[in-house]
């Protein structure tokens, strides 16, 4: 069975999932007349979408990407703004399936570049991409959200 | 060259849109022809260019091609309208990021301004087109001119022209002759069907013969309106952001706050006002709206880190212009986008799937008195009408009004803003 993608979701931003975080000083000199230093509050939104316009959540079905940590039914942030570079882990479009895998771009003798997709686990082949393919990098993944 | 006071107006217009969103989640359904339907799976209200090519109108309905578009492979889809809200959405914060100054025209369209920009027009409608098409999956066509009624008609040919390939500007002053004589007068914007009769009557058949005619003339016939219309043909701006000749395809009322807003509570009061606002209007034309979409925006000029777009739209089960379900949809959806710590610089109501109010179709379901409501509107409208100020308001929109209000010359906020401590060297 290979790693495919099963829905693709928008991340709702209309929740907003806040933790207080408080910052304790150690006083040096004078005590400190308050306890309290509540100093900001950490948005998990703000640190998983830098580009809210361009951010998708998907879901992963399928062990292909394993070696990776991307495991079965886990979420993936995905960024369509990110070019996509060597060895990223992008969602792809081969042929109208999509899919996740490490892309590789490399460049061979004659300086035209060389696509493929590989897998993260022994069981699966990498695939070559050819001109007779449809191909597109539909976004790069940038944070795997993985629930123990 | 271009005067440097000249306007530019660019109109980012997304290409069969609700399609558009479909294929960017179904990759498979690119190159194929897609249909998608209205409520209730009535009739076609988005073709790709394929179905178009297969002869498939726009609004047919359904029932009356679903033969031969079985035929051909047609894939008919119910539409997704909490999608391509959220896709709109993502398309215009997307916008956002080249210019300070844009208007949200409807669900797929956006006026912007590039007045003042020292760049090639072309190249950076072009970057403008690859980034949406890159970030959101959406393609879009995009028509430059110096007013918004021109670029409206580049933006047909950046959809038609195969040379254009997505992107037309339309500032040579040769190049504008020869689009307006090949474009027909009904196809330029705020161009009814009754005005374009009446223009066919006089032998006014293009929009280069439109242009010519004698001000005087065009104003004794068809009004101050009709006179903008010229000249805007003549690359005079008489329509700013946020203004447009009437038109019943949508309503929209939106301000800039007179200072910036914070509180959620002033959102609510802005934006109630706005949809009571538009509720008059929907009355004013004998209108129902199907769908309202609520915006709020933070000015562009902060820095990006403080900016924020956010809109949401609401499909009613039965239309409406009743204005207590307006304002009470319209606040729901004010909680749904607010974001604390944002200053908020405008606010504003779309309403769309205009149709005539004696039209409505009934819902089983329905738990407003629509003939009650309908004697309460009237009522509370003649009354407004018959004085000078507005004696009847809505609670929500509140009394004081403080985002209304101008505090330009107030002086800073030394003791409670951070912000605005005061400095001494």
């Amino acid at each position: 069975m290979k790693t495919k993608v099963e829905i693709v979701y928008k991340p709702d931003r209309s929740t907003k999932r806040q933790q207080p975080i408080f910052e304790v000083k150690v006083p040096a000199g004078f005590p400190s007349p308050a306890g309290d230093y509540e100093e900001d509050k950490l948005d998990l939104n703000k640190h998983l979408i830098k580009n809210p316009a361009a951010t998708f959540f998907v879901r992963v079905t399928g062990h292909s990407m394993v070696k990776a940590g991307i495991h079965d039914g886990d979420l993936l942030v995905v960024d369509r703004s990110i070019e996509p570079r060597d060895k990223n882990v992008v969602i792809a479009v081969v042929n109208g399936e999509l899919t996740v895998k490490r892309i590789r771009i490399r460049k061979n003798k004659r300086l035209s570049l060389k696509l493929s997709l590989e897998a993260e686990n022994e069981n699966y082949q990498s695939q070559e991409i050819n001109e007779e393919m449809e191909f597109e990098v539909w976004g790069v993944v940038t944070n795997v959200i993985h629930a123990l | 060259m271009r005067s440097i006071m000249k306007s530019i107006f660019a109109l980012v217009d997304c290409n069969n849109f609700y399609v558009s969103c479909e294929r960017v989640f179904q990759p498979r359904l690119q190159d194929k022809p897609v249909v998608v339907l209205s409520n209730n799976d009535g009739c076609v209200v988005s073709r790709s260019q394929e179905a178009k090519q297969l002869g498939i109108g726009m609004g047919v309905a359904f029932f009356k091609v679903k033969d031969a578009a079985e035929k051909n492979g047609v894939v008919a889809l119910s539409s997704n309208y909490t999608l391509y809200a959220d896709m709109s959405r993502r398309v215009m914060e997307t916008l956002c990021n080249f210019t300070p100054e844009i208007e949200v025209y409807s669900i797929d369209e956006a006026f912007l301004n590039l007045s003042g920009l020292s760049v090639n027009l072309t190249e950076y409608g072009r970057k403008i087109k690859d980034t949406v098409k890159q970030w959101t999956g959406i393609p879009v066509s995009i028509g430059i001119a110096e007013t918004k009624t021109l670029a409206k008609i580049a933006n047909r040919i950046a959809k038609r022209s195969s040379k254009a390939a997505g992107v037309f500007e339309l500032t040579d002053q040769a190049c504008i002759d020869e689009t307006l004589a090949q474009t027909k007068v009904e196809n330029v914007w705020g161009i009814g069907i009754k005005t374009c009769i009446k223009l066919k009557r006089a032998g006014i058949n293009t929009a280069l013969e439109l242009r010519d005619v004698d001000v005087e003339w065009m104003r004794q016939r068809f009004g101050v309106t009709g006179v903008r219309t010229i000249y805007e043909l003549r690359g005079n701006s008489c329509y700013e952001l946020e203004e447009q000749p009437p038109s019943k395809k949508s309503i929209v009322v939106s301000r800039i706050f007179g200072r910036k807003v914070e509180a959620v509570e002033e959102l609510k009061e802005a934006v109630s006002s706005y949809a009571s606002r538009a509720g008059e209007k929907l009355r004013e034309q004998g209108l129902v709206a199907g769908a309202m979409t609520v915006f709020m925006m933070t000015s562009r000029f902060v820095n990006k880190r403080k900016r924020y777009f956010n809109s949401h739209t609401i499909c009613f089960t039965t239309a409406t212009n009743y204005t207590l379900e307006l304002i009470k949809y319209a606040t729901k959806s004010v909680e749904q986008l607010y974001r604390k710590g944002f200053l908020f610089n405008k606010a504003g109501v779309i309403l769309s799937e205009l149709g005539p109010q004696n039209n409505v179709q009934g819902n089983f379901f329905d738990e407003i008195d629509r003939q009650k409501s309908k004697r309460l509107m009237q009522a509370v409208d003649t009354i407004n009408a018959r004085l000078p100020f507005t004696p009847l308001r809505w609670a929500a929109e509140g009394i004081n009004q403080p985002w209304r209000t101008k505090f330009t010359k107030r002086s800073k906020r030394y003791t409670t803003r951070w912000d605005e401590l005061l400095e001494v060297a």
